[in-house]
């Protein structure tokens, strides 16, 4: 765990007795079984709002509390634990960011005070494929209006504002379109992790654009990766945990699985690993809070280690717990689903790799 | 970080600079630590001795060990801004060997008065080389079965058996030994004792590795002699020390994994001398390519792991219990680059000698070689997990290990 300060403290402290009281993995459950429309409890993301945790890293003057990514991160972690379901990545941080570092101080006034309060979601629709391929972009801008398909957008029937890539003269922008323009159709896409997303098609549809082109579209992409792994972080960490706690407690040949060697070093392996995907969590974080320059490469080291971790530990609990692990009444499966979605998401281990080494000129 | 600023620091920086440029021999730039090689060549040169002299009056070779003993008495920004000043310079540090790392901060935490004032001054001066007498024939992984004998003699204990994996032991003016004092109890029965190699009862024999290289020796004892005062901590309490002890070997050799096996061109730089690259600039193996992204990306979150849990254990004192998975983590690391190396220099990485190689071709198949060792000593790997399993996950244990 980071050094932290004080505030850093209170807001890890409240979200986690919140997420243990208000939000246990039977409340994700409960979501998935009812066929939530949006892919989440909208009571639950009121509540979350209500403490703030929308605005984290919204500036005061917009109602925010300018706690910076790492505090944010700390959130998305406790969340992360339970697979709370909750559209805070979507919109108090990838669309956040959008407006905080590309918006005009209109876009801003408009949006930010309703993110930060949850009274609006916002979205970031920029894949057109099954993969994420964020320099590919073919939905374009002409006179205003946006025209394109984009794909697999995060808490897409949940939006009140799309955050769209797009090229205009040939050039990557992004863009703001609401979602209730006449000119935007959406889609719901049920995933295996039950999560809100939408296919979104957009028929020149009215467009506001941002500053800052594709240079603003990877920033804002580098704090959705680096969020999005410290809720991978507080989920891989819980599905470790579980798992352990069967480890000590099922017993097979007359003693408990977890005295079994071959067991124990897979564990001690796993343990090992979370521990060293933490520091690349927490060193992202903390870089996006230092606006250093160095936080494209250690935003893909994050998403790419983080998500090699998850992708064990998830597998691991599935083998670990057996027979039951397989059952859909047991939570084990729930990790393995949130593990493959959340590694797809905003660009999977390889996409990070190769982008590392990109990066560093090899 | 916190204790970072301030002018005081900026201040002793100067002070550490200048100092640096009046005495550290020009001639010596760049050069590694001729001491800390454990197999050892010509004796020192002159320049040589006086650095180590000169560093060794200063205490700044062990810069936080305190002062009365010999020690720079230096805060930890003190140290790591002795340690910047002697980088700049391009300067090794003269003082290191088992002494430093492992037996000196053992002896300043167990060691009582009259110990320390004899036996810390001369590490922390450089003089006396020490070695580690822990494992034999029958007592490796499993260390608490060793059988070598001390038995009471009034003022001294006399000695016999034999020890292995002597790292050093050739070289080495002192050693601290793990020996039986009580048959009758395992873990209860062994002490911890100091003595010196140069004495009728001690014989050192090199062991050659697969490597062509001598690192280690086996040592044999024939009623060899260690004097009463040497008795580091109770009869029969040197397990606890020994336990301590090994803590910081780990923390030593984990750092061979993220630091000190870092030295040189990075493995991109190497694949793309000898592997080429394609016309987008990537290294012209796919999979090469990507199995080398993993380990500098591995590497990279070591280090970041190792700055951590330093930010972290900051006010605590000694290594935390993250030391034993940053020795798996970091041993694994290295020899993955090592054998990484060696796949991107191909035929031109197995050169065992002769002019058709260059030197760090030649030394790539060595290092290669000893690295096998990494995940053996100090702990194998397995020994490791069994650590992070029983102590840190709470797993049952099954080995009665203690």
């Amino acid at each position: 765990m980071a050094v932290l300060t004080e505030e850093q403290s209170m807001l890890r402290d409240a979200a986690k007795s919140w997420v243990q009281e208000k939000s246990p993995v039977t409340a994700f459950r409960k979501m998935r079984d009812s066929g939530a429309e949006l892919g989440y409890d909208v009571a639950a993301w009121n509540e979350m709002a209500e403490m703030g945790w929308a605005g984290v890293i919204i500036p005061e003057e917009y109602g925010g509390s300018n706690f910076g990514y790492l505090s944010l991160g700390l959130v998305l972690e406790e969340l992360g634990r339970t697979l709370t379901a909750s559209p805070l990545i979507a919109s108090g941080l990838a669309g956040a960011s959008a407006l905080i570092l590309g918006g005009s101080d209109a876009q801003k006034s408009e949006w930010l005070p309703k993110i930060a309060d949850g009274s609006a979601v916002a979205a970031l629709a920029v894949d057109e494929g099954p993969h994420h391929r964020p320099e590919k972009v073919e939905a374009t801008v002409s006179g205003g209006k946006l025209t394109g398909k984009k794909t697999f957008v995060i808490e897409g029937m949940a939006a009140n504002v799309f955050v769209v890539s797009a090229t205009e003269g040939g050039k990557i922008e992004l863009y703001l379109v609401k979602a209730d323009d006449a000119g935007v159709k959406r889609t719901k896409l049920s995933l295996a992790d039950s999560r809100g997303a939408a296919n979104v098609e957009f028929n020149g549809a009215a467009a506001e654009k941002l500053t800052g082109g594709a240079e603003l579209l990877e920033k804002v992409l580098d704090r959705a990766r680096a969020g999005l792994a410290a809720e991978m972080l507080g989920a891989a960490t819980q599905a470790f945990e579980i798992t352990l706690d069967y480890l000590k407690t099922r017993v097979q040949f007359g003693q408990v699985i977890g005295s079994f060697q071959a067991l124990q070093h897979r564990a001690a392996k796993m343990f090992t690993e979370l521990e060293l995907a933490r520091s690349a969590v927490e060193a992202a974080l903390t870089a996006i809070d230092n606006d250093a320059p160095d936080v494209p490469e250690l935003v893909s080291l994050s998403k790419a280690k983080m998500g090699d971790t998850f992708h064990l530990v998830s597998n691991e609990m599935v083998q670990m717990h057996g027979g039951i692990g397989m059952t859909d009444a047991h939570d084990a499966g729930f990790y393995l689903k949130r593990a493959r979605a959340a590694e797809a998401a905003f660009g999977n281990q390889a996409f990070h790799r190769d982008r590392y080494a990109r990066i560093n000129g090899y | 970080m916190a204790d970072f600023g301030g002018t005081d620091l900026e201040a002793f920086r100067k002070e550490v600079r200048e100092w640096v440029e009046a005495n550290f021999p020009a001639s010596l730039k760049g050069k590694p630590n001729p001491m800390a090689r454990e197999e050892r060549g010509a004796p020192p040169t002159p320049e040589q001795e006086a650095w180590r002299k000169a560093v060794g009056e200063k205490g700044w070779g062990t810069p936080t060990w305190p002062k009365e003993y010999g020690g720079g008495g230096l805060s930890g920004a003190q140290a790591r801004i002795v340690q910047g000043e002697f980088a700049r310079a391009g300067a090794y540090n003269p003082i290191g060997g088992m002494g430093v790392m492992m037996f000196g901060p053992t002896l300043l935490e167990y060691g009582t008065e009259a110990q320390k004032q004899e036996h810390i001054p001369p590490i922390c001066r450089g003089e006396l080389q020490w070695c580690q007498g822990f494992s034999e024939p029958g007592a490796g992984s499993d260390l608490a079965a060793l059988q070598t004998k001390a038995e009471d003699k009034g003022d001294h204990f006399i000695i016999n058996g034999s020890k292995i994996w002597t790292s050093g032991g050739q070289y080495a003016d002192w050693m601290f030994c793990l020996v039986r004092t009580d048959n009758t109890k395992k873990h209860e029965g062994i002490s911890f004792v100091m003595f010196p190699m140069d004495q009728p009862g001690v014989e050192v024999r090199p062991i050659v590795l697969i490597n062509g290289m001598a690192p280690f020796a086996e040592t044999f004892f024939t009623d060899a002699r260690a004097e009463k005062k040497d008795l580091l901590g109770p009869l029969n309490g040197g397990w606890t020390i020994a336990k301590r002890l090994l803590q910081h070997e780990r923390s030593g050799i984990s750092g061979m994994g993220g630091g000190g096996g870092m030295m040189g061109p990075s493995l991109a730089d190497l694949a793309k001398k000898y592997v080429g690259v394609d016309e987008k600039g990537r290294i012209d193996d796919q999979d090469l390519r990507n199995r080398i992204i993993r380990n500098m990306m591995d590497t990279k979150v070591f280090q970041q792991t190792a700055f951590r849990v330093m930010a972290e254990s900051k006010g605590n004192s000694g290594p935390s219990a993250a030391t034993s998975i940053m020795k798996n983590a970091g041993t694994w690391l290295a020899q993955d680059r090592h054998e990484l190396t060696l796949e991107i220099m191909g035929h031109q990485g197995l050169g065992w000698e002769g002019e058709t190689f260059q030197k760090d071709e030649l030394e790539i198949v060595r290092a290669w070689l000893y690295g096998k060792a990494f995940t053996i000593f100090g702990g194998s790997q397995e020994v490791q997990s069994n650590i992070v399993s029983k102590r840190i996950l709470g797993l049952p244990d099954l080995t009665q290990s203690k």
